[in-house]
């Protein structure tokens, strides 16, 4: 029996009655991240003797009777995105490659006494900014289905442990649909949480009203337990919502009777991947076997998800990124020379006569603020800073910002409506399986689009989930996403087992 | 008549006092050593978030009830954007479209009547948090600039005026109210020197050009560390607006708002460079915070607690107890404790102008030399009626007054046992006739003097009279003496 291939939930129970250790199992994750990781690349950092160490001690306190957290002994894997105290937290970003932060962010927290075992550190996009992993500053991460090929994004070393064996759990984040995106591409289950759901606080935030954390891994089950690990109020976040998560428990696996299931006719339109759409349509079908009605609906705003999303997300973006400014901390560029730079060119210019550009040159601070930001911000970060910068500027505030805002509570209007004909919304993840690394690294705009099916969710702050339904002919995982009303992560997760449960598409692991 | 009448509005942030920053638990205490006073949320650390602290919020309610503003139902957080060393999330959070108030204002008046009593309108007060201190080491070689985070975060209001005053008198009648409610309101110990209420002030004058009024160009004060400094700063800046003018001709528009600081030392503003003061400040809903709702219980509530603030005080000093608008205010300007304590006195009692007179010069004097406070004064209110009441009867006589008024503070006596140490009884009239007569009969060349109409040489004998005996009351003494001359003894 491998441990590696067992869930989560196995593995709890086996930890219980005391038949495999958390050394043992922890042990197993750190080879199978020997053996594929130089591969894959999922991981930024890993300390194998800190991991054991935390094993050891969970396993010395489970043999002394003492009662221990719901993920005792198991390891999760965490995105770099994290706060964690007195250790690096990076973003993938050269900007804070030496960041070490004093405090626990409240989801590492709540995984400490839940005393699962902190295995290590994914890699993403550079502060969550892109979806293809492709962004970091550090490394690409690569889908462990085909090497050639991207995991998607940002939430891709997080997806891509979870598919490769590497960690049964895996903490990400989602802004536009940086876990569900991912998730999809890489065959495993990911959920977004309704907005508020899980603290946002020690999440290094890309923007603040969208960004979510939630959970990565195998079967929807073992999402449940992560979910309800993490979530709940937070009085240092105050989005945070107040309301308590109740655990799903036997629950879960009771399939919802009478379900109503919706799917939109804008999510299959043209350029959806006639493999995807196949499988898709093949999962509803599947669901109408299962006793549940199938219901068209339609989302009319959701053509303008994508634009609004690129105003809102790169504005708030712009703005909680500002702190990166080569002062307080993270990357600063040579004072030294720049100082020397700027007293030549100004030199320069007055042996040339021209005084006025000599005393309009900038400051040395502003210099430091723009030169430590171009070097240490990758390009797709600054692009997004750019972006969000014009369209908060006085005069374009209201064309771009607050239009998007209206546009937003349109968009949850049509959602509301939805929710009113159907329990769940179901529907491609992506217009497409993983895609080849490097293929959009010139096409921004492209990029952009990859977002079309997951954003709303953001946008609406509803709860959606993303498990595999299908594979292409070339073996690429292809994923079905459900939607739910805001705090039904329950109904979402009983939705998404009731298909898990008639499917085997989990129980395959890639080729590696 | 002038040639221009100067034109001020002024913008007040004050101090909250409130034991935590705005958005943390940071303590708020001035003094600590750089630094010490922070956390991962008010040095803006990656991942931190603000959580609102409720008893500013209280404390803002209050002071903008107090200044009578208009509460919106709703209000909301915006973020501020800028870059400066001491700004470390690179953005301030403040209100921008929808204060927490609006529409209030503050009456002024002057004792001295230099100007007549007017409302100055308030645009709004709204909450915001404070960024941190740069120092820079202009002596230090590398010129190295020091920045101190202890006070980021620490809330404050900020309370815009309407440009309604003319003039630096105005301008310091309004500061001088304005903090007065405040101390009466509890919200801020409006400590100038550390910081606690700053002033901007926003100048320029209007002239009269052949009948047109024209308006000059806006100029915005910084960096003034009293009231004394807004005071010669609009002084100086009416006069440099004023010669400007005849030599620019520049009318409001004509150039974009300046912004210059005040420079104590030489008396003078300077220009600051135009580059530190154009900014888009990017402003937008801060997606961390919620929107804030006043319900009108709350309202209702805070507006109750207010307490009766200085200019119902003043009012009411004046018509329940006669004195005049000086007085009032030297009594309410002491604060609610010393007016409490003149309550106190009239209320047994004694008479209002007698009290006041004593409080507003003698108890006020010691208080001051001996650096006291009312509630550490030793004559208690009962003490002082007990000492008024034998002075306006005459058993107390006025010239002994202030040695008995001594004896008691400094001595911890009533006004019996210092009279009665001090030797004072009442002389009775049988008494003092005796003695009288007795100077005259020895001097009868004062005698000669009065009847030859020099009234005034009876001063001679009050001094006599006080050395024989101590008790003697001057002005009784000077009478008596008048009268046995003019019954020819
Ligand atoms: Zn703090």
């Amino acid at each position: 029996m491998q441990l590696t291939s067992l869930s989560a939930a196995r593995q709890i129970a086996l930890l219980r009655a005391g038949e495999a250790s958390s050394v043992e199992l922890t042990q197993a994750y750190l080879d199978q991240i020997a053996s594929h990781d130089g591969k894959v690349g999922a991981f930024l950092r890993i300390d194998p003797e800190r991991a054991i160490a935390a094993a050891r001690k969970i396993d010395e306190r489970r043999t002394a009777g003492e009662s221990l957290g719901c993920l005792a002994g198991v390891p999760v894997a965490v995105k770099d995105i994290l706060a964690e105290r007195g250790e690096r937290t990076t973003c993938a970003s050269r900007m804070l490659e030496e960041f070490r932060a004093p405090y626990d962010s409240t989801v590492v927290a709540r995984l400490k006494a839940a005393d699962a075992v902190l295995l290590g550190r994914t890699n993403m996009d550079e502060f969550a900014m892109g979806g293809a992993t492709e962004n970091s500053a550090f490394q690409p991460t690569r889908n462990p289905w085909d090497l050639s090929r991207s995991p998607g994004g940002s939430s891709g070393g997080a997806a891509a442990a979870v598919a490769a064996g590497m960690a049964p759990l895996s903490i990400g984040t989602d802004t536009g649909g940086s876990i569900r995106q991912p998730a999809g591409m890489c065959g495993v289950v990911g959920m977004k949480p309704t907005y508020g759901r899980v603290s946002r606080y020690g999440l290094i935030a890309f923007a603040s009203s969208l960004d979510q954390v939630g959970p990565l891994a195998r079967s929807v089950e073992d999402v449940a337990l992560l979910y309800e690990a993490i979530a709940g109020p937070d009085s240092r976040d105050s989005t945070c919502l107040p309301n308590e998560v109740l655990p799903v428990g036997a629950k879960l696996h009771q399939p919802l009777e009478g379900l109503r299931v919706g799917y939109a006719k804008e999510h299959f339109a043209e350029g959806l991947d006639s493999e995807v759409a196949s499988a898709v349509q093949q999962a509803l079908a599947q669901y109408e076997s299962l006793g549940a009605k199938l219901v068209e609906v339609s989302l009319p705003h959701s053509r303008y998800a994508v634009a609004t999303y690129y105003v809102i997300a790169p504005c708030e973006a712009s703005s909680n990124l500002a702190r990166y400014d080569g002062i307080h901390y993270g990357y600063r560029a040579d004072q030294t020379k720049l100082v020397a730079e700027l007293a030549a060119k100004k030199k320069s210019l007055e042996a040339a006569g021209d005084r006025h550009a000599a005393e309009n040159l900038d400051t040395p601070l502003v210099r430091l603020y723009c030169k430590s930001r171009s070097e240490a911000l990758g390009p797709e970060v600054k692009r997004r800073i750019m972006l969000g910068t014009y369209a908060l500027s006085s005069g374009y505030y209201e064309a771009y910002y607050l239009k998007a805002l209206k546009v937003r509570r349109l968009l949850r209007q049509d959602f509301d409506q939805v929710f009113d004909q159907v329990d769940v919304l179901a529907g491609p993840v992506t217009s497409s399986p993983a895609l080849k690394i490097g293929s959009m690294k010139d096409d921004p705009l492209a990029m952009y689009l990859v977002d079309l099916f997951t954003v709303s969710a953001n946008l609406t702050g509803i709860p959606a989930l993303s498990l595999p339904c299908g594979r292409t002919t070339a073996g690429l995982p292809i994923g079905l996403q459900l939607q739910a009303p805001p705090l039904e992560e329950e109904r979402l997760l009983r939705a998404a087992r009731m298909y898990e449960q008639a499917t085997d598409w989990q129980t395959e692991a890639p080729p590696l | 008549m002038s040639k221009y009448t100067t034109i001020v509005g002024l913008e007040v942030h004050v101090q909250l006092a409130t034991q935590s920053k705005l958005f943390c638990r940071c303590s708020t205490q001035f003094g600590a050593a750089p630094n010490t006073q922070t956390c991962p949320v008010c040095i803006g650390l990656p991942g931190s978030l603000p959580v609102m602290n409720r008893e500013a919020l209280r404390l803002s309610l209050r002071t903008a009830l107090a200044i009578g503003c208009e509460i919106p139902p709703l209000t909301k957080w915006d973020r501020k954007q800028y870059y400066y060393p001491d700004l470390p999330k690179g953005y301030q959070i403040s209100q921008f479209d929808m204060p927490m108030s609006e529409h209030g204002y503050l009456e002024i008046s002057d004792a001295k009547d230099r100007f007549e009593t007017k409302r100055i309108r308030i645009l709004r007060a709204h909450l915001e948090e404070d960024a941190g201190k740069s120092s820079h080491d202009e002596s230090a070689a590398r010129g190295d600039s020091l920045i101190d985070l202890n006070r980021t975060g620490t809330p404050l209001l900020e309370i815009v005026s309407e440009p309604d005053m003319r003039g630096a008198l105005e301008a310091r009648a309004y500061l001088d109210e304005l903090k007065l409610l405040l101390t009466y309101l509890g919200v801020s110990d409006c400590n100038m020197q550390e910081g606690s209420l700053r002033v901007d002030a926003n100048v320029n004058l209007h002239l009269d050009e052949s009948g047109e009024r024209i308006a000059t160009p806006i100029v915005e004060i910084k960096n003034m560390n009293s009231f004394r400094a807004v005071e010669r700063a609009i002084d100086y800046e009416a006069i440099r607006q004023y010669t400007l003018w005849q030599e620019s001709r520049q009318k409001i528009g004509d150039v974009p708002k300046q912004t210059r600081g005040w420079d104590d030392a030489a008396g003078m503003t300077r220009g600051q460079r135009s580059k530190e003061e154009s900014s888009d400040y990017r402003y937008f809903p801060d997606p961390d915070l919620a929107p804030v709702r006043f319900s009108s219980e709350e309202i209702e509530k805070s507006r109750n607690g207010l307490g009766e603030l200085p200019a119902a005080l003043r009012a009411r000093l004046q018509s329940e107890f006669g004195l005049s608008l000086y007085d009032a205010g030297v009594l309410v300007n002491q604060g609610r404790e010393l007016v409490d304590y003149f309550f106190a006195a009239v209320g047994q009692g004694a008479p209002a102008k007698a009290v006041c007179n004593w409080v507003s010069q003698e108890v006020l004097r010691v208080l001051k030399e001996r650096e006291l406070g009312i509630d550490a004064f030793p004559i208690s209110a009962g003490q002082l009626v007990d000492f008024i009441a034998k002075l306006e009867s005459g058993q107390l006589p006025s010239s002994r007054s202030r040695e008995v008024f001594d004896a008691m503070h400094s001595k911890n006596q009533s006004a019996d046992q210092a009279m009665q140490k001090l030797g004072i009884e009442e002389v009775d009239d049988s008494a003092l006739e005796n003695l009288c007569r007795e100077l005259l009969e020895a001097n009868p060349q004062v005698v000669a003097d009065v009847q030859g109409g020099k009234q005034q040489a009876v001063g001679a004998l009050i001094g006599q009279a006080k050395k024989k005996n101590p008790n003697a009351d001057p002005g009784r003494v000077r009478g008596i003496c008048l009268e046995l001359i003019g019954r020819g003894l």
